[in-house]
């Protein structure tokens, strides 16, 4: 077979999936970038074609949406760092404490919740806050005084810690498993402290996975409108929440084009930082 | 802190946090079989009748059916796509492969309400109505690379000598990848169905932009959640959800599974 025939059977195969995704997600992509340029008509509702940087002058200087912005950068940055810190213990026993029967089984068991539905999750959330909920049954139980959790910041914080801590888990696991034993004999040899063995060879050498994790948290949390609609209340507003309400009859799909624009730059940017630390480098 | 006291803080922290991942599962699994129309925990009495109640709800049934339809129309044609994918990408160089691999995760590795309202406002631009093809259209595109990788990791534990052997015989590249390749790819294939048929049949974000008036079932359960309406159906519908989500998951690891031990 020539060459030339070879690579036009690729380019028959390419075609279709490549295609589709030019057309309808490139395309949508595209449109999306345009539509933040473009305007309604306040009178009839309609969308008008006419370039205009309105949509971006009333992000940048009507406070409601900054703040709106400050609190979904913010909370995806706390849940994040929540994250990584309730990720050490389990990956670390995960990746360096079990047999590899028990660790097939635990990463399976860490797996689980990832692909199993996210409203089913969300929703047990309303069902362990709640004011009769489980928390309040155990803290009764227990003598302690009640929590008011439900609707509240606070509630969205848990929540989505607990939704994204599974794209925390995975590439720290994986991440710490890298790390060769004969190092950490090495340091102990050498008279470290099993902290000054973690804070010298383990946690630095970790910090790729982490990266790679926060790129998941980070990104999945600071585009989140679900989670803010169903645990959070009247000050929970997230930026998706603002596109998610701009769109359909009544809505500005120009305006919430704009500010979802503003996601995309963030996610961006924050993959550009990410990358620095080795976040795309394991395989 | 000696040795064994750190130990044991190190495996009372992990047991914690699996916990704090596990166990809300659990609790909204049981929730399902609450006999009370009201959540209150502990759960006084337990019973089906809500499964009963919940299947004899028409809104139930038809978004049911809504997304069984999405899924399973979204699933076929990812699987098309994706299988023709991987199978075009598999011997190019692997800086393309990189390239090509990038743009078809983008649209699961973008948040979902910027592939929503990106795909939204294509629709309104090219005024097509939101009906259930725009949910099939949404759908196939980020069920795709699901399918896609699953083909392209199998590719690549096999041996390109089979296909050149048959060519060698004189087989045509068709015939060859029909009667070879095709069949050696079957179970990564099927095993790719059936996680993008979960991930399809669990998706809200994308859908609630892509849907119009159709309403599928994570579509409804948003918005009884959200209305407080209908909470012990809810609680049924979410059990018959994480069920026919992790069913083909577990299926689909098995099949993996015993396909690599073939090997």
């Amino acid at each position: 077979m020539t060459g030339g025939r070879k690579l036009l059977g690729h380019v028959a195969l390419l075609l279709p999936p490549f295609g589709w995704l030019t057309v309808f997600y490139l395309g949508s992509l595209f449109i999306l970038l345009l539509s933040a340029f473009w305007q309604v008509d306040s009178m009839s509702g309609e969308m008008i074609h006419e370039w205009t940087l309105d949509n971006f002058r009333v992000l940048v200087t009507d406070e409601t949406y900054r703040i709106i912005a400050e609190r979904t950068i913010g909370i995806a940055a706390l849940v994040t760092v929540t994250d990584i810190i309730l990720a050490w213990p389990l990956a670390y026993v995960i990746a360096r404490k079990v047999g590899p029967r028990m660790k097939l089984f635990l990463l399976v068991l860490v797996a689980l919740p990832l692909w199993s539905s996210m409203l089913a999750r969300i929703y047990a959330w309303r069902l362990i806050l709640g004011h009769d909920g489980v928390l309040n049954w155990f803290l009764r139980s227990a003598g302690l005084p009640e929590q008011s959790f439900a609707f509240t910041n606070v509630a969205l914080w848990i929540v989505f810690t607990y939704l994204w801590l599974p794209f925390m888990l995975m590439p720290l696991i994986s991440a710490i498993e890298r790390i060769p034993a004969s190092l950490l004999d090495a340091a102990g040899d050498m008279g470290a402290t099993p902290f000054q063995t973690f804070r010298t060879v383990i946690f630095p050498l970790a910090i790729p996975g982490m990266a790679a994790g926060s790129v998941f948290t980070f990104a999945v949390t600071l585009g989140e409108y679900v989670t803010p609609m169903l645990v959070g209340g009247a000050g929970s507003e997230f930026i998706g929440n603002v596109v998610y309400s701009n769109v359909g009859v009544s809505g500005n799909i120009p305006f919430a084009a704009a500010f979802s624009m503003i996601l995309l730059v963030v996610i961006g940017a924050y993959m550009l930082v990410a990358r620095r630390f080795g976040a795309f480098d394991g395989a | 802190m000696n040795g064994s006291m750190r130990n044991l803080a190190l495996w009372g922290a992990a047991s914690a946090v699996l916990a704090f991942l596990l166990l809300p599962l659990l609790i909204v699994l049981v929730f399902a079989f609450d006999a009370s129309s009201v959540q209150i925990w502990p759960i006084h009495s337990f019973s089906l009748k809500w499964f009963a109640a919940t299947w004899a709800d028409e809104e139930v049934r038809g978004a049911l059916l809504v997304s069984l339809e999405v899924a399973g129309l979204a699933t076929l044609l990812a699987s098309v796509l994706g299988t023709l994918a991987a199978v075009g990408m598999n011997g190019l160089s692997s800086r393309a492969v990189q390239v090509g691999a990038f743009f078809l995760t983008l649209p699961i590795a973008l948040p979902g309400v910027l592939t929503g309202i990106a795909m939204n406002s294509f629709f309104t631009a090219l005024e097509i109505p939101f009906t259930m093809v725009t949910l099939v259209i949404a759908h196939t595109t980020f069920c795709t690379v699901i399918i896609y990788s699953n083909v392209m990791a199998r590719l690549r534990r096999l041996p390109p000598s089979l296909t050149e052997a048959a060519q060698d015989m004189g087989a045509t590249p068709l015939r060859s990848f029909t009667s070879i390749t095709l069949p050696l790819l079957g179970g990564a294939i099927v095993s790719g169905m059936l996680l993008a048929f979960a991930l399809s049949f669990d998706e809200v974000i994308v859908s609630t932009f892509t849907a119009g008036s159709e309403t599928t079932l994570p579509l409804w359960i948003f918005g009884a959640i959200r209305l407080g309406q209908h909470m012990p159906e809810v609680n049924v519908v979410v059990f018959v959800v994480v069920a026919v989500t992790l069913l083909p998951i577990i299926l689909g690891q098995k099949l993996a599974a015993s396909v690599s031990r073939e090997r």
